[in-house]
């Protein structure tokens, strides 16, 4: 019989500490879906989606209730669209976005990533008209997510890509928004993308994947914080011990839940994703966790040091809790999705230049920042240079999810409910970084990318 | 297939008499019972048995939380193995 302790404990996690899975994702690969005729590609993709995941929902469900623990997201990835795209003779992809937002509205999930293509080393013709497709196609879909891989430690930063995807973010927030620019919270820029990735909107399902697979994304930064609060004054050892545990059960809990919803499904499990993701949520954000380890308000000096040792301690506590790791795992720092954030970017002690730092640390980048609508496309490619070095020298995945609204300055914030949040507007440097970024070509990888 | 159900609330006469005939009326088997007073809060572990239980789970977990909310008491019901999860290794 178990201890009653342990069982009231379980259940207050999940009650009061917002303990959930984050997301139950399927990926499904759609090389089979090729043909030279886009509404013949496009009608394979919306077929092989609905079949594949036609029970993800309802499993997912029956898990919930099953087991008292809630799946907050379900969600499928997709083959990069750039592949699956290449042999259809059409310039505009928005038709294949489009068949994708058909499927997954359909199968009642509430994101679809892979509107994707890899461009780290150079662009494929499809690559191109994935890329320029992206604003029209982001516009045109609900629940679609897009995401370019322009860097990675192994091939350089591709310095075209980043250029042009300055343009395409940009284009994007203009053709959205009436919705707040809504679009570039489904749009990310990667370097070291992962192919294994639950979490949108950079999740697409890799070409080194099976034919379909089950990934899994955790949560839990109530749980943490909760925890943290028991030690107080403690030397911070036992704060990256206690964090540790406490990755352990959260974790142990998302593999449970990953071997279910993969027997169910007759799907390979693929990964757990040890990530802390937060919510808009009181009580439910990384931000908070920094500012009860010490910090008075996350941002100031010590933020950086204080994520590091969440970020490390979260993964040394799940990896044991899971037979097979993967996708982001680390600790997300989305401004617009965590209420601390949220707070301390309000207060304007949290800077880009301070989070920028912070995502060498932490999983992932730079993410939904809200930034002013008159943000130059240069200067946004900049950020995202910037990023993608960061990301390529320390061999780990970064990003940029930004949101340059128009019409939307400093003092102003960004609305974009569930989820997603509220984004104060963040203010970026002035200067310009057009030149660097109009020179073009190719960042050279770096020496310890020669490792055969 | 092994359940735990778990509740919490005011004390009074007649709780697990109760949930025991609800549980008999969904033709669920008690293994284990662990009762006690908290703080004047009646807590109470059950391990149950639920693989002959005459209707699905869901329905199973919809009778009991509305019992629960009928007597004032908060009733939760979950597979075992989330538990056995989380707490050992």
């Amino acid at each position: 019989m178990l201890n009653q302790k342990q069982i009231f404990s379980t259940i207050e996690m999940i009650e009061q500490q917002h303990l959930d899975i984050r997301t139950v994702t399927m990926g499904i690969s759609l090389l089979s879906c090729c043909d030279e005729d886009p509404k013949k590609a496009s009608t394979k993709i919306y077929d092989k989606i609905t079949k594949s995941a036609e029970k993800l929902v309802p499993v997912c469900r029956e898990i919930e209730s099953e087991f008292g623990i809630p799946i907050v997201n379900k969600r499928i990835s997709v083959t990069p669209i750039s592949l699956v795209a290449a042999a259809s003779e059409t310039d505009n992809y928005s038709i294949f976005a489009q068949a994708m937002d058909r499927a997954a509205r359909e199968c009642g999930v509430n994101f679809i990533g892979g509107f994707s293509a890899l461009v780290q080393k150079g662009m494929t013709d499809s690559d191109v008209k994935l890329l320029n497709s992206i604003p029209e196609a982001l516009a045109s879909t609900e629940i679609v997510c897009s995401s370019i891989n322009v860097g990675s430690s192994k091939a350089g930063i591709n310095l075209d890509a980043i250029a042009m995807m300055g343009r395409i973010i940009k284009k994007t927030a203009e053709l959205t928004k009436d919705k707040d620019g809504l679009g570039c919270a489904k749009l990310v820029v990667f370097c070291n993308a992962v192919e294994d990735n639950p979490f949108m909107a950079g999740a697409f399902h890799g070409t080194g994947e099976s034919e379909r697979a089950i990934n899994v994304g955790v949560s839990g930064p109530g749980v943490v914080f909760h925890a943290l609060q028991s030690i107080k004054g403690q030397p911070i050892n036992v704060v990256a011990e206690t964090i540790k545990k406490t990755a352990f059960r959260i974790t142990r809990m998302g593999q449970l839940v990953a071997q279910e919803a993969s027997k169910r499904l007759n799907t390979p499990f693929g990964i757990v994703d040890l990530s802390l993701a937060p919510t808009s949520a009181r009580g439910d954000s990384v931000a908070r966790i920094l500012e009860e380890i010490g910090l008075e308000t996350c941002g100031t000096h010590g933020t950086t040091a204080a994520l590091a040792l969440l970020n490390d301690a979260v993964k040394k506590g799940g990896i044991m809790a899971s037979s097979s790791v993967g996708g982001l795992s680390g600790a997300f720092i989305p401004v617009s999705e965590d209420e601390g954030m949220i707070a301390a970017a309000e207060a304007g002690t949290l800077c880009i230049d301070k989070l920028e730092a912070m995502t060498c640390v932490c999983s992932v980048g730079l993410d939904m920042i809200a930034i002013p609508g008159d943000t130059p496309a240069e200067t946004i490619s900049a950020i995202i240079a910037d990023e993608a070095a960061i990301g390529m020298i320390n061999m780990k995945t970064t990003a940029v999810r930004v949101l340059p609204t128009p019409g939307k300055d400093i003092g102003d914030s960004i609305e974009m409910g569930g989820l997603l949040g509220t984004a104060p507007v963040m203010p970026v440097h002035k200067e310009s970084s057009a030149v660097f970024i109009n020179r073009g070509g190719h960042i050279p990888a770096p020496i310890h990318s020669l490792k055969n | 297939m092994i359940a735990i159900i778990s509740v919490v609330g005011k004390d009074r006469v007649g709780i697990i008499a109760a949930i025991c005939i609800k549980l008999a009326e969904m033709n669920i088997n008690v293994l284990d019972i662990s009762q006690t007073i908290l703080e004047n809060n009646f807590t109470m572990v059950m391990a149950v048995d639920i693989k002959d239980a005459n209707i699905p789970f869901t329905e199973v977990h919809d009778q009991l939380h509305k019992l629960g909310d009928s007597m004032n008491l908060a009733i939760h019901i979950q597979r075992q193995e989330i538990f056995d999860a989380m707490h050992t290794i």
